[in-house]
């Protein structure tokens, strides 16, 4: 039941700073609490940076989503890269393909309430997350 | 054909004498609740039921608003007098039996249309006693909710204890919900006073669990990293061998028996001393703390 | 090309991060820092970040990698004003940063990196050769 959604591109460095700000509008309007707030750009931030290194781009849906009397933010990265083997691995803390930290995937999921990644090998990646009020 | 609204309109006053009586044997309580209010609420209900059923069998319809209503208004007195849900719910199914014995009476005849208007009544009877387990169960979340709240207000107080120091003293189980509001209240604390030292004393946690433990060391780290030292005091013995026991890592925390001595720590970190006050000098205060 | 300013202050090297970084840029800033600490010989690096709204994994990192370059180049580094929120989401991602000194403010973070300064040239008194 979204009663509204953006879609934005993640193409280059600048659209995860975009999509940062994005985020942050979005749990603003909603009156997340600050902390809330903090944990959902954070995890935008990571996942947008994971589209772009990983799936070499795609975009974010944006929407306000609600269950019953809860409402809550989902965003929804979507990418058309290689895809995920091993989508247990990839979950795991420290598990890193790119010489990062191996926090992107296993942190943000830490950082929402819901957390839901789907993919393909050779077609793409989707990861769907939603923070509740 | 006779349908079961028409039976109950006409034999009103029987059915309720008829289930009082059932009722006043076997599923009334006397301890919480007297024979007149028993009667009132029943007679009520019935009036009601009697109505609603004329333009409707079904439980959620418009028609049985009012009934439902009432019977809300039933599961709350009754949870407030110290029912059961169970105890409502069979209070309207006993409603069932004398029913059924008028339906049998006047439908004597006719044990097809019988069976149907027994089924329809008691459909519908059902429905509605679920209806106050339902009430029972939303007034109880309510409850529950409401104490959450009021805990969680209660139960984060940040104290100063000398300029830079400030201690939380937590009481009571820590969930996850409890230690977000803790958390956050102690390290906006900690901006607003500019402490650099904190210590959490737990000696009124009943228990240290895994999952205590790790918010603990959340917090712990959250205050690390924003430059400030938390100490960890009041682990009372029972609570130091289930943390071992757990085989919980505390290495990086910075943990004492008491509060006093965090405090007394607190102090020394920060170079500062507790000296008594010498007989002879009147006016010097008490054992106050001096610059080193 | 946009950069992070870094303002020197006698031994210590002070930057304010103030914008919203995206990676170039704090990936421009681990490389400035490195140099100017090896040209001043700097003993000290202080970044205060209580304008930062989030950090996440890479800048994380950065720190985490400007802390330990340092350290390198024997400049301790000291992280000052990081946000209640900020700390709360970082221990939550999984990162405690724990190679890093911290400090609530920019003055305490100055007095950590004096109380260093003078520890090492103690030291080096007390041994007399330089490190």
């Amino acid at each position: 039941m979204a009663s509204r959604s953006e879609v934005h591109p993640i193409a280059g460095a600048a659209d995860v700073v975009k999509v940062r700000q994005v985020a942050r509008s979005w749990a603003l309007e909603l009156k997340l609490s600050l902390v809330d707030q903090t944990k959902l750009v954070t995890a935008a931030s990571e996942l947008a940076r994971n589209t772009l290194d990983h799936g070499h781009g795609g975009t974010m849906r944006v929407e306000q989503v609600e269950n019953g009397l809860r409402r809550g933010i989902k965003l929804t990265f979507e990418d058309k890269g290689p895809g995920i083997p091993d989508i247990a691995m990839a979950l795991r803390d420290g598990y890193t393909t790119s010489g990062g930290l191996g926090l992107g995937l296993s942190g943000s999921r830490r950082l929402v309430n819901e957390f839901d990644i789907k993919s393909e090998v050779g077609r793409g990646t989707i990861v769907a997350i939603t923070r509740w009020k | 054909m006779i349908s079961f609204h028409e039976v109950v309109k006409k034999n009103e006053g029987a059915i309720l004498s008829a289930w009082i009586e059932e009722m006043v044997k076997g599923v009334r309580r006397a301890d919480l609740m007297t024979d007149t209010e028993l009667k009132q609420q029943a007679r009520e209900l019935l009036g009601l039921f009697a109505k609603a059923a004329e333009s409707s069998s079904e439980a959620e319809s418009e028609a049985f608003l009012q009934t439902r209503e009432f019977l809300r208004e039933i599961a709350k007195s009754r949870m407030d007098q110290g029912f059961t849900p169970t105890e409502t719910a069979r209070f309207v199914l006993s409603l069932k039996q004398p029913i059924f014995h008028a339906l049998r009476d006047a439908l004597k005849g006719n044990p097809s249309d019988l069976v149907n208007e027994v089924w329809a009544s008691g459909n519908l009877l059902d429905r509605l006693a679920l209806f106050t387990v339902d009430s029972a169960v939303e007034f109880r979340d309510q409850v529950i909710g409401r104490q959450q709240e009021e805990m969680l207000e209660l139960s984060t107080p940040v104290v100063k204890l000398w300029d830079g120091v400030l201690a939380l003293p937590l009481i009571g189980t820590l969930d996850s919900a409890r230690t977000q509001v803790v958390m956050e209240s102690l390290l906006s604390a900690i901006v607003e006073t500019n402490s650099q030292i904190a210590i959490i004393d737990i000696t009124g946690v009943p228990t240290v669990d895994t999952l205590v433990a790790q918010h603990l060391i959340k917090t712990i780290t959250a205050a690390r990293l924003m430059g400030a030292d938390c100490f960890l005091s009041g682990i009372r013995p029972a609570i130091a061998q289930t943390i071992v026991h757990l085989g919980i890592d505390l290495v990086d925390v910075q943990t004492k028996a008491k509060l006093s001595d965090a405090f007394a720590m607190a102090l020394s970190r920060m170079g500062k001393v507790v000296v008594a006050r010498k007989p002879a000098a009147g006016m010097a205060l008490g054992s106050k703390a001096k610059d080193n | 090309m946009e950069r992070i300013p870094i303002l020197k202050l006698g031994d210590f090297l002070l930057v304010t991060i103030q914008v919203d970084m995206h990676d170039q840029l704090a990936i421009t800033l681990q490389d400035d820092l490195t140099t100017q600490i090896a040209k001043h010989a700097s003993r000290g690096v202080l970044i205060d970040i209580s304008s930062l709204e989030i950090v996440d994994s890479f800048i994380g990192r950065m720190l985490a990698n400007i802390a330990a370059m340092s350290k390198v180049l024997d400049a301790q580094t000291v992280l000052t004003g990081m946000q209640p929120a900020v700390a709360i989401t970082l221990v939550e991602l999984g990162m405690s940063l724990s190679g890093i000194k911290t400090a609530l403010n920019v003055e305490r973070g100055m007095e950590i990196l004096r109380q260093f300064s003078d520890q090492s040239y103690e030291l080096q008194d007390a041994n007399g050769f330089q490190e």
